[in-house]
């Protein structure tokens, strides 16, 4: 990291009160788990509700006329049409059809809410900037993220700011919470149905203690949400995404509409929208190990004849499951699901089989 | 009988020249919740330091080392199907080998309780 001494997020006094363990994520200290442990937090959130802090990514508003269609050039999903009150789910793409970052993109009425990862968040506000001229681009310094996720999120959340039940999956608004205005978002990177609260950092204390007062929340750390997001089969920017995979062979055609596929008009276009057409070389595959052995990060995936056919690019423990799982590219040829293929875990072919992402079905409010 | 440390975080009980090897319950902590363990079999030898075995929590893998130089008499192969057993009694039942000590000369070198304590703190 350029950054010297890691940042602390306005929850960070909470973090330690709650006995989180506290490491460097991304140059900011955040609990990786709390005492109860990974596979606690990861099944409370399974099973009612976790809150995680996520204040450490980027929260930026653009505003200016036409905005979203000035950023429809730097992403392949159709931003101009996204009605009031609705978020998606894109990718800032590069010229050669790769991926700079994956955000979230809010029409918030009169302005765009953009939220993106805390590693990029320089490079992205830079990015959007430098092809939004004229275009106000403020990032929100002054702000505390959390996310409420699982299936008791709308009772947690909806006891302190009714309005919050009547969204629906990817829907978005600015209510009161504890007499703070805050904007909830109903979405989340677990595969439950849940939230992301935005809020001034002033209040992220109070209304985070008030959250988990309710008895059906509980803290959760950065260790359940990288859990409970790969069996999710979601993906995890700068590891199952990058700048050198397309949207197509992560598998996200579904976030670049028939509008959009018809007129291009976004970096990398001609890849992606060939590989569209002609399909990709390579695609990211759900990996389901035999045995106990988690196959991570690096490991070599290979045909069952011994050939190199792709790398595992995410892979650990499914708590839900109670077994391996992983992710990662392989030839297109290697894809289908039922395939069986080798991981490589140290210097030993581990038999895996391709399976349909996500692991654990996702569990949205539609 | 006596219990020496590594600063890789195992425990050996030494009986004659018999050792019960284990990792600490500070190890198991740091570790977090344990989900695979992979051991090697009686009848392998191992120079100290070398590569004994692999533990996998939730967060990461990590490898087991030979504290001293010696030959595995028995795995606690129990382990294989029940990992979360080395969370909950990392120092007692959830030992993970016996070991023939080769050269008692080495245990001189490793810590007692009262050094591993400072050494974590």
């Amino acid at each position: 990291m350029a950054s010297a001494s890691p940042r602390r997020t306005p929850l960070y006094d909470l973090h330690v009160e709650l006995n989180g363990k506290v490491v460097n994520f991304a140059g900011w200290e955040l609990p990786v788990q709390y005492p109860t442990g990974i596979v606690a937090e990861h099944k409370q959130c399974r099973e009612k509700a976790g809150l995680f802090d996520v204040s450490h990514m980027g929260q930026v508003i653009i505003r200016g006329d036409n905005a979203a269609t000035a950023l429809e050039a730097l992403v392949p999903s159709a931003i101009a049409t996204l009605k009031p009150g609705k978020a998606c789910y894109t990718v800032l793409t590069n010229d050669a059809g790769g991926i700079r970052d994956d955000l979230i993109i809010s029409n918030a009425g009169d302005h765009l809410f953009v939220v993106v990862n805390a590693a990029m968040r320089d490079q992205d506000i830079a990015h959007i900037r430098a092809h939004l001229d004229g275009f106000e681009v403020t990032e929100l310094l002054d702000r505390a993220l959390i996310a409420v996720q699982g299936p008791a999120a709308v009772d947690v959340v909806s006891s302190l700011a009714p309005a919050a039940a009547e969204l629906t999956f990817m829907a978005t608004l600015e209510t009161e919470l504890l007499g703070h205005t805050c904007r909830i978002s109903r979405l989340g990177y677990t595969g439950e149905d849940g939230f992301e609260i935005s809020m001034l950092a002033d209040h992220a204390i109070e209304i985070t203690r008030a959250l988990l007062a309710h008895e059906d929340c509980a803290p959760a750390g950065l260790g359940a949400r990288d859990s409970l997001r790969l069996e999710a089969g979601l993906c995890l920017y700068g590891h199952d995404i990058d700048t050198e995979t397309s949207p197509v062979e992560a598998q996200l055609p579904w976030i670049i509409q028939k509008r959009r596929r018809e007129e291009g008009g976004f970096p990398g276009a001609d890849r992606i929208l060939r590989e569209l057409t002609d399909g990709p070389t390579r695609k990211l595959v759900g990996l389901r190990p035999e045995g106990r052995a988690p196959a991570r990060e690096g490991c070599e995936i290979q045909s069952i004849d011994g050939a190199v056919i792709g790398k595992v690019t995410s892979g650990g423990f499914a708590p839900t499951l109670g077994t391996p799982i992983s992710i990662g590219y392989v030839a297109a040829e290697h894809a289908a699901p039922g395939t069986n293929v080798n991981l490589i875990v140290r210097g030993k072919p581990l038999p895996a089989e391709v399976v349909t992402l996500p692991f654990v079905p996702h569990n949205y409010k539609r | 009988m006596t219990i020496y440390f590594t600063e890789e975080h195992e425990w050996l009980n030494v009986e004659g020249d018999t050792a019960t090897v284990g990792i600490t319950i500070h190890a198991a902590e740091q570790l977090g919740d344990i989900v695979f363990i992979e051991l090697k079999e009686p009848g392998d030898s191992f120079t100290k330091g070398d590569d004994m075995g692999v533990i996998e929590s939730v967060k990461a893998a990590s490898e087991i080392y030979a504290p001293v130089t010696g030959e595995i008499i028995e795995a606690n192969s129990a382990l294989v199907d029940n990992p979360s057993a080395v969370n909950e009694d990392p120092e007692g039942s959830a030992w993970l080998y016996k070991m023939k000590v080769s050269d008692a000369g080495q245990l001189a070198g490793l810590m007692d309780a009262d050094a591993y304590k400072a050494s974590i703190e």
